[in-house]
């Protein structure tokens, strides 16, 4: 596959893992966060910690989008199908996240709730349009990635001034995010991080500009390939030697300073800030989360709907905040393993392919079983 | 048209309701002018309830499996086709050559006979290709709604070959580990078409019937540990079951494995993974090191051997870990499969 | 977090649709988020949309970049006969 199979090249890997050993200083640690779920993702299933120096370690971030919804709005989701007898569209990431009284929107769907899967938001719109007679609504997960189709949806709805359709929005902003890792008083210590490839061809390289310049921490954006995610540590490790903070882009072939600005322009003209809005394992972060703007108040299922979000605590002994955040491993959480498995997720972390936890269990746990 | 009924089954238009299968003349209609139209050899003939069979003259292997496809009819093959090799591939993985099958369908209250014909049709073409007939057979109806169009088990019988002896728990440290082929045709054959993935070639479903390859392998190696075929939860979830069942732990190498271009686009495009993709003509096989070499000539001299390669090797592990040397150079376990392999877009 | 494949775009349709094709795959995407996109194109799809065209020649300059890092770095290696 063009411009995939060449970014997985081993020979290629090889001498970026040469180049990463002649580079660090064997003198100090580099702690590094990814903070993007497909680059955790990317990291485990290739094996990439074994091509790394010793004295490099990465540290699993919270870009998972699935691994931040709160149980509450899974919640709200699951109701919206049981009580309003909405048909729930929604991406199959979401179908195995436990929420509350033992439910997923999997097993509410065995019990009979009409939640079906879909690849794009265009085929929820299809849905609506094929069932006049049901409400229809769409559970819009994603950061700003995915952001900008869900806009497109709104829009197209407008335009075909569709009665029957509705979104549930848990769009998310990846600054806000780093902000409150960068911030946090117990923070873990960073020295710098690999910024997501997907969400920077939408927003641009600017963003991250206030993260090097307040907190002295280097970013660089990485494309999604391993090969990508190597040249991207191995520039971290440069500026740090350097003692520089600045953003840096990796993903060229994809990512400008300003990034897409049509796709900007339809997000802008479709959503607004909410004031603040819950985050699984961050707590409640201002301006950190998206709705939809008064004039398309109809599609907005909260304002459409009487669902009214319940938060929910998360498992005593689920540690999931703490991955998140990066202060803790998915080994060092106690139910790890043993009652948290993929089979039987207690967190999102272990729910979402690129979450911490099952990326590590799913990959990775042959190495401290070793240990 | 046998006189007693009164008038010829519109196979063209017509359509399975509850008569069909309440064991009178309408059944016996169905069977006469459907089933056997297609299903002929002389125990059918008989008529009667079960088929007499030649004394076996050795160890008998019997397996059994239900089929449930959706869609019925796919690139490269259909339910019924899919039925046959099937089971003729669960009796040959034990070492024995397949004899006979019998098949029981269970049909849905208004699913149309052109395509129950057709099913019919595609299982006698297979069972004769394959030269194991279908003996017996039974035939129930459901009210609609109660079953997917079609469900079909079947069940085989075979006969242990001398000197064989393979298992799943024989794996032992320092043998080989075989795959017989490219790898996810068969699921992506389906996935692709719940997934309104359309293709410039369709991607091909890889059902086969593998006794003879499997005849010719053991001709060749009759010291073989393990064979199995890696279908639902496709090659990672058939290896960690071996691992488990021999107490052992394997290493594969990702640039061992073949995956046709369509096959790793499409899984890319959805976020699969091809380790976890059905196969339905595959085989993973295991024996000592010694004989590797033969065992992969065996299978590149047949047709459906012909991409084989060496995945790697079992080694001692308590924990009982697939694990991989990934095309990047680092290593990563091939766990089990976990619920259902779904697309993701995160 | 978010899967997103570059593939080329092989057919322009109605209403800001393209068809896209990865190795004989073909998928209908949507151009709505993107501008001035030609057939011969490569784009990057993320949930049924073209998020941005790739651009080739950095792609080539990328892989050119890591080739030579990493000649560099395995050749002083071998010449310093190499810490492991």
């Amino acid at each position: 596959m063009k411009y995939i199979d060449e970014f997985r090249c081993g020979e290629l890997a090889a001498g970026l893992a040469a180049a990463m050993r002649r580079d660090a200083n064997p003198e100090r640690e580099y702690r590094f966060m990814e903070f993007c779920g497909g680059h955790t993702h990317a990291i485990s299933r290739y094996g990439i910690a074994d091509l790394l120096p010793p004295n490099v370690q990465m540290i699993h971030g919270p870009g998972c989008p699935v691994c931040v919804l709160p149980i509450g709005r899974i919640d709200q989701a699951i109701r919206l199908a049981r009580e309003q007898g909405a048909i729930l569209a929604t991406y199959a990431d979401t179908l195995r996240v436990p929420a509350s009284q033992r439910l997923t929107l999997l097993r509410a769907k065995a019990q009979g709730a009409d939640i079906r899967m879909v690849y794009s938001t265009s085929d929820a719109l299809s849905i609506a349009r094929a069932n006049p007679d049901r409400e229809v609504v769409f559970l819009a997960i994603g950061f700003e990635t995915t952001t900008p189709p869900t806009a497109v949806a709104v829009l197209t709805a407008a335009a075909l001034d569709l009665r029957n359709f509705s979104i549930l929005c848990n769009h998310v902003l990846t600054p806000a995010a780093m902000h409150a890792i960068l911030s946090a008083p117990q923070g873990v210590p960073l020295d710098g991080f690999v910024g997501p490839a997907h969400v920077s061809t939408v927003i641009g390289s600017a963003p991250y500009e206030p993260f090097a310049d307040d907190y002295g921490k280097p970013v660089v954006i990485a494309g999604f390939e391993p090969l990508d995610v190597m040249r991207a540590v191995h520039m971290l490790i440069a500026q740090v030697n350097d003692g520089r903070a600045v953003v840096e882009n990796e993903f060229t072939r994809a990512v400008t300073r300003a990034g897409n600005l049509r796709a900007q322009a339809l997000v802008a003209e479709v959503f607004e800030l909410r004031e603040s809005f819950e985050w699984r394992g961050l707590g409640t972060i201002p301006a950190s989360a998206l709705r939809l703007r008064a004039p398309f108040a109809r599609f907005d299922a909260e304002r459409r709907f009487t669902v009214p979000y319940k938060a929910v605590a998360d498992n005593k002994a689920c540690a999931c905040g703490e991955i998140l955040r990066g202060e803790k491993r998915p080994q060092d959480c106690k139910i790890f393993g043993t009652v948290c498995t993929p089979e039987n997720p207690i967190g999102s972390c272990m729910v979402s392919s690129e979450g911490a936890c099952a990326a590590h269990y799913t990959f990775g746990r042959f190495r401290e079983a070793a240990a | 048209m046998n006189a007693q009924y009164s008038r010829p089954l519109d196979v063209k238009h017509g359509h399975v309701d509850l008569s069909h299968g309440s064991g009178g003349r309408a059944m016996a209609q169905l069977i006469e002018e459907l089933f056997a139209r297609e299903l002929t050899n002389d125990f059918l003939a008989q008529g009667d309830d079960g088929a007499r069979l030649a004394d076996p003259r050795g160890r008998l292997v019997m397996a059994t499996d239900a089929h449930v496809v959706s869609p019925l009819f796919f690139p490269g093959g259909d339910i019924g086709c899919l039925s046959v090799h099937g089971t003729i591939n669960d009796v040959a993985v034990m070492g024995a050559k397949p004899l006979y099958l019998a098949a029981s369908f269970i049909l849905e209250e208004g699913y149309p006979l052109a395509e129950l014909a057709r099913i019919v049709a595609s299982m006698a073409r297979a069972a004769r290709a394959a030269r194991v007939p279908v003996v017996t057979g039974d035939t129930k109806v459901v009210e609609r709604g109660k079953a997917d169009g079609v469900f079909i088990t079947t069940t085989g019988v075979g006969v242990l070959r001398e000197g064989i002896d393979c298992s799943g728990a024989r794996a032992r440290p320092g043998d080989a580990i075989l795959l017989s082929g490219s790898i996810g045709e068969h699921g992506m054959a389906i996935m692709s078409l719940r997934e309104n993935l359309a293709f410039d070639a369709p991607i091909v479903s890889d059902t086969a019937a593998l006794h003879e390859l499997i005849g010719a392998l053991l001709d060749a190696v009759p010291q073989l540990r393990t064979m199995r075929d890696p279908t639902r939860g496709g090659v990672a979830t058939t290896l960690n079951e071996i691992a488990r069942q021999s107490g052992v732990g394997m290493l594969i190498d990702e640039a061992a494995i073949r995956v046709q271009p369509p096959v790793e686009a499409a899984c890319e495009l959805l976020g699969l993974d091809p380790l976890y993709v059905a196969n339905e003509g595959k085989l993973i096989v295991i024996c000592p090191p010694e004989h590797a070499d033969a065992a992969l000539a065996a299978l590149h001299a047949h047709p459906l051997g012909r991409a084989a390669s060496l995945l790697g090797y079992v080694h001692a592990d308590a924990r009982h870990f697939v694990q991989m040397q990934t095309r990047l150079g680092g290593r990563r376990i091939v766990d089990w499969l976990s619920g259902e392999q779904l697309p993701r877009i995160c | 977090m978010c899967l997103a494949i570059p593939a080329v775009v092989v057919e322009l349709r109605d209403g800001d649709n393209a068809v896209v094709d990865l190795d004989g795959v073909r998928k209908e995407i949507s151009l709505a988020l993107v501008d001035d996109i030609a057939v011969g194109d490569y784009v990057i799809i993320h949930v049924g949309f073209a998020l941005q065209r790739l651009n080739v020649d950095e792609a080539e300059r990328t892989l050119a970049l890591f080739r030579q890092l990493g000649a560099e770095a395995l050749s002083a290696a071998s010449t310093a006969g190499a810490r492991p």
